[in-house]
Order: C-alpha cells, then sequence, then structure tokens
C-alpha cells in the first residue's frame, strides 16, 4: 500500500489558475463563517422571540412555540436546505419564485442555506433561552410583578439580562454546531470549507492533503471560538449561577 | 398553490422508497447505534481510566471528531477506509469497501465521540463509593464496571442516548453526498427521474418528521417510567 504525499500541492496554482489551493480553502472559509454569522444572527433573534414566547402565560402562544420548535427539530438539517433550496422557489407566486432561481452564483445557494440554516439553529436557540429563562427562581419574575413592572418590562429588566448569561455556555456549543452545520451547504451548492477541500480533492487527487488542511483549519476556528466566548462568558459572569451543563446531545 | 403538482409521484414509488432507502435508513441508524454506544462506552471507561495514556489518547479521539463537520468526517472515513483495509491485510492497493460498510464504519467512529460524552457523564453520577464497594468485594475492574456500574450508567442515560439515536437517524441522512440510495437518496433518485423535486421533497420532510417526533414522544414517555426518584 503507497499513497504519494505531497504537501506542496497546497502551493501550487489551483483549478481556477489564479490562486493557489491553499488560497481555495481560506475562500471556503470565509463563506463558512459568513454563513455562520449570518445564519447566527437570524438564529439568536427568532430564537430569542420563540424562547420567550414558550415562558409566557399565554397557553396557545406557548404551543404554537412548542410546534415551531418541534417541526425544526426533527427534519434532517439536510432535507430542510432542500426544502428551502429546491421546494420555496416553486410554491411561492411565480415573480418570487423566479426572482429566487435567478439569483447569481454564490447567492443562490447562499440565501436558502443562510434561511435554512438559520431557522433550523433558532429552534436549538429557543430550547435553550426557554431553559435559561426557566432555570430562573420563579421569585425573580414575581418581584417584577410586585414592583408594578409590566411583562414585558419583567422580561426586559430582570428575567433576559440573567437567562442570557447562564444559557452562554450552551450557546457557545450551539455556534459550533452552527460552523459545522455551514458544511451541509454543500449540497446545494455553496463552496464552503468542507467543499473546497472536496474540490481540491477532485482535481488533484491528493485525497489526504485537502482534507487534513481542511480538518487543521476547523479545529483552529474551533478553538478560536471557544477561547473567546470563554473570556466573554467569564466577563459577563454572575457569581453563583451557573449554566446548566451541556450533557451530548446534537452536532 | 398545489395546482401542477402531481402527488401521484409518491404512491408510484412507495414501495422503492421504503423497501430500497429506508430499509438502508434504518439499518444503518441501528447498525451505527449499537456500534456507536458499545465504542463510546469503552471511549468513556477510557477518559477516566487512571492510566494517562490512554485518558490522552480517548480525550484527543473525542475533541477531535466533535470538532470537524460530519460531511468532512464521511468523505475522510469514504477514502480513509480503503487505506486502511489495505495496510490491515497487507494488499499493496487499497481495497475496495462498499457504500454500506463505509457508511457504517463512519457513523460508528463519528457517533462514538457524541455517546461517550454521554457515558461519561452517565459513569460520573454513579458515586464514587460503588466503586470502592466493588473492589472491596474482590471484584476486579471488568467486573466492576460490568455489574455495578455501567447497568446503573445504561439506564440514567438511556433516554438521552435515545434522543442521540434520533439524532443519528436523522444525520444518515448526509451520506446522500456519496450518492447512497438511503431514503433521501432514493426520494432524490425519483425526484430528478420524474421532474418532481417539490412533492418528493415534501414528503420526505414529512415522513421524517413523523418517524422523528414519534420517537422522541416515546423517548420523553420511557423518561417518566423510569425516573428515579431520589
Amino acid at each position: 500500500m503507497k499513497y504519494n504525499w505531497n504537501w506542496g500541492i497546497l502551493f501550487q496554482t489551483s483549478a481556477d489558475g489564479q490562486q493557489t489551493w491553499m488560497m481555495t480553502l481560506v475562500h471556503g472559509l470565509g463563506w463558512t463563517l459568513l454563513a455562520a454569522v449570518c445564519a447566527g444572527v437570524i438564529a439568536l433573534v427568532v430564537g430569542s422571540i420563540v424562547g420567550v414566547i414558550r415562558t409566557t402565560p399565554l397557553k396557545w402562544a406557548v404551543r404554537l412555540g412548542n410546534a415551531y420548535v418541534e417541526l425544526f427539530r426533527n427534519i434532517p438539517l439536510l432535507v430542510q436546505l432542500f426544502l428551502w433550496y429546491f421546494v420555496l422557489p416553486e410554491v411561492l407566486p411565480k415573480a418570487f419564485g423566479d426572482a429566487l432561481k435567478q439569483m447569481p452564483p454564490p447567492w443562490g445557494s447562499f440565501v436558502p442555506a443562510v434561511i435554512g440554516l438559520g431557522l433550523f439553529t433558532s429552534a436549538r436557540v429557543a430550547e435553550q433561552v426557554r431553559a435559561g429563562i426557566q432555570a430562573l427562581p420563579r421569585g425573580q419574575s414575581m418581584a417584577g410583578t410586585a414592583l408594578g413592572l409590566t411583562l414585558p418590562q419583567t422580561y426586559r429588566y430582570v428575567v433576559l439580562p440573567m437567562a442570557y448569561r447562564i444559557i452562554l455556555p450552551p450557546l457557545t456549543s450551539e455556534t459550533m454546531n452552527l460552523i459545522k452545520n455551514t458544511s451541509v451547504a454543500l449540497t446545494i451548492g455553496l463552496i464552503e470549507l468542507t467543499a473546497a477541500a472536496r474540490s481540491m480533492q477532485e482535481f488533484t487527487f491528493q485525497v489526504f492533503e485537502a482534507f487534513t488542511a481542511a480538518t487543521v483549519i476547523y479545529i483552529v476556528v474551533n478553538l478560536t471560538v471557544v477561547t473567546l466566548m470563554r473570556k466573554f462568558e467569564k466577563s459577563i459572569a454572575v457569581p453563583g449561577f451557573i449554566g446548566p451543563a451541556a450533557v451530548g446531545g446534537g452536532h | 398553490m398545489f395546482a401542477g403538482f402531481d402527488f401521484n409521484v409518491i404512491e408510484r414509488s412507495f414501495v422503492y422508497l421504503f423497501k430500497e432507502g429506508m430499509t438502508f435508513t434504518l439499518t444503518l441508524t441501528a447498525m451505527s447505534a449499537v456500534g456507536g454506544i458499545v465504542f463510546g462506552t469503552l471511549l468513556a471507561m477510557m477518559r477516566l481510566s487512571s492510566f494517562k495514556v490512554l485518558a490522552v489518547v480517548a480525550t484527543g479521539y473525542v475533541n477531535l471528531m466533535r470538532s470537524i463537520p460530519l460531511l468532512l468526517v464521511i468523505f475522510w472515513f469514504y477514502f480513509l477506509v480503503p487505506y486502511i483495509g489495505a495496510w490491515i491485510t497487507g494488499s499493496s492497493q487499497p481495497i475496495r469497501v462498499g457504500a454500506f460498510a463505509s457508511s457504517v464504519i463512519t457513523f460508528v467512529m463519528f457517533e462514538a465521540a457524541y455517546y461517550s460524552e454521554i457515558m461519561r457523564a452517565g459513569i460520573q453520577s454513579i458515586p464514587r463509593g460503588q466503586v470502592s464497594a466493588g473492589y472491596a468485594l474482590g471484584l476486579n475492574y471488568w467486573q466492576t464496571m460490568g455489574t455495578v456500574v455501567l447497568p446503573q450508567a445504561f439506564r440514567n442515560m438511556t433516554p438521552i442516548l435515545l434522543t442521540q439515536t434520533i439524532i443519528l437517524f436523522q444525520d444518515t441522512s448526509l451520506v446522500y453526498v456519496l450518492s447512497i440510495t438511503d431514503f433521501l437518496g432514493a426520494a432524490s433518485k425519483v425526484a430528478q427521474r420524474d421532474g418532481r423535486l417539490v412533492e418528493m421533497y415534501i414528503f420526505v420532510a414529512i415522513v421524517y418528521f413523523i418517524i422523528s417526533f414519534g420517537l422522541s414522544l416515546l423517548v420523553k414517555r420511557l423518561q417518566q417510567k423510569i425516573a428515579i426518584v431520589r
């Protein structure tokens, strides 16, 4: 058994004839991070709203929130991306659908990928937000009511500032999951890091150099995000409150 | 809204979808879950071992697997397994490995990292005193683990292990990238042949939802049933 190692391949000109393979991977990383950031914003906003709704005293709203979370949690991410990419343009009114289909690459796959990843992750954020709010002693929101705060004020000034601090550690692991999950967008044509490594492998046949390089980049990103988030967690931590330990689950 | 659609395509391909596709998906899920839990438990025992080298190796493996995307792992093993096979059998050419064997190996290796985190929590939830009691009775390490610690750890962690298995069930759809005929792969082949992407993918989403949601309800009921009152 023999495999011809050739690490120099990383610095040779890539298939597009302009840049090196290393830069191809770096570009891929750029798309991975851009998609993760955009989807992360959607996930945080939508997830927070749904998560808060699930803790309100409104029964029907709680049920709606639960349904939302179950819907996005029980369909594989890949299938969800297919729905946004292949199905959405067909079921929308024709003008909208055509506009979606005619978006120039890479936006044509970037936009559905961001929406899909964002909403998929929002269900998981919603679950964390709900858990964070319910981890607080009930007395806190009661105290808010006793002080004459309205329900929105109680959430704004009492509950949420604590809840977000509590759920920061699980949100860190959701961030990592999101970065890793962007790789699924390669199935709808987004050339992110994994897809870049895959195209390098297909053109050069240097399978293990391509995948090793991608793996190392993922690990570096991972370590960077964890280090930054740990610092952030420390700087805003409230003594006496530790986030719920994230036991297993998800990726 | 669905005027121009032909949902008949589902009826026509129903047998193919479930007999070929879903059978593959379920077999892959079951084998990967069993393999992953066994290997994951071993990894967890290694991580908690007092033998430092084992602990470092297991920790490194788990952290590596948890920091790269499943898709990259699928590609890795798809190309790596033939070389490892050649190395083991001593052949000079990379050996041929079928798509099914390759995906089972991938998912066992990948999911083991996640199962091991769950089992580690499970083992750590058993008070140290029980291990000491086992040793005091003259049991060796494997007897203590096998008859005292692991049965309780499994019992405590069964709901989380099952939840992880539902996630695994959804993750197996990613073998689509290797053009394997799993449930999604089968649906996608029919969809492209008949030009019926919309109908097919909606149907696939509904089927995955029903199965995953149904199983998660069962897990919830099981959780209430086996919860130990402390």
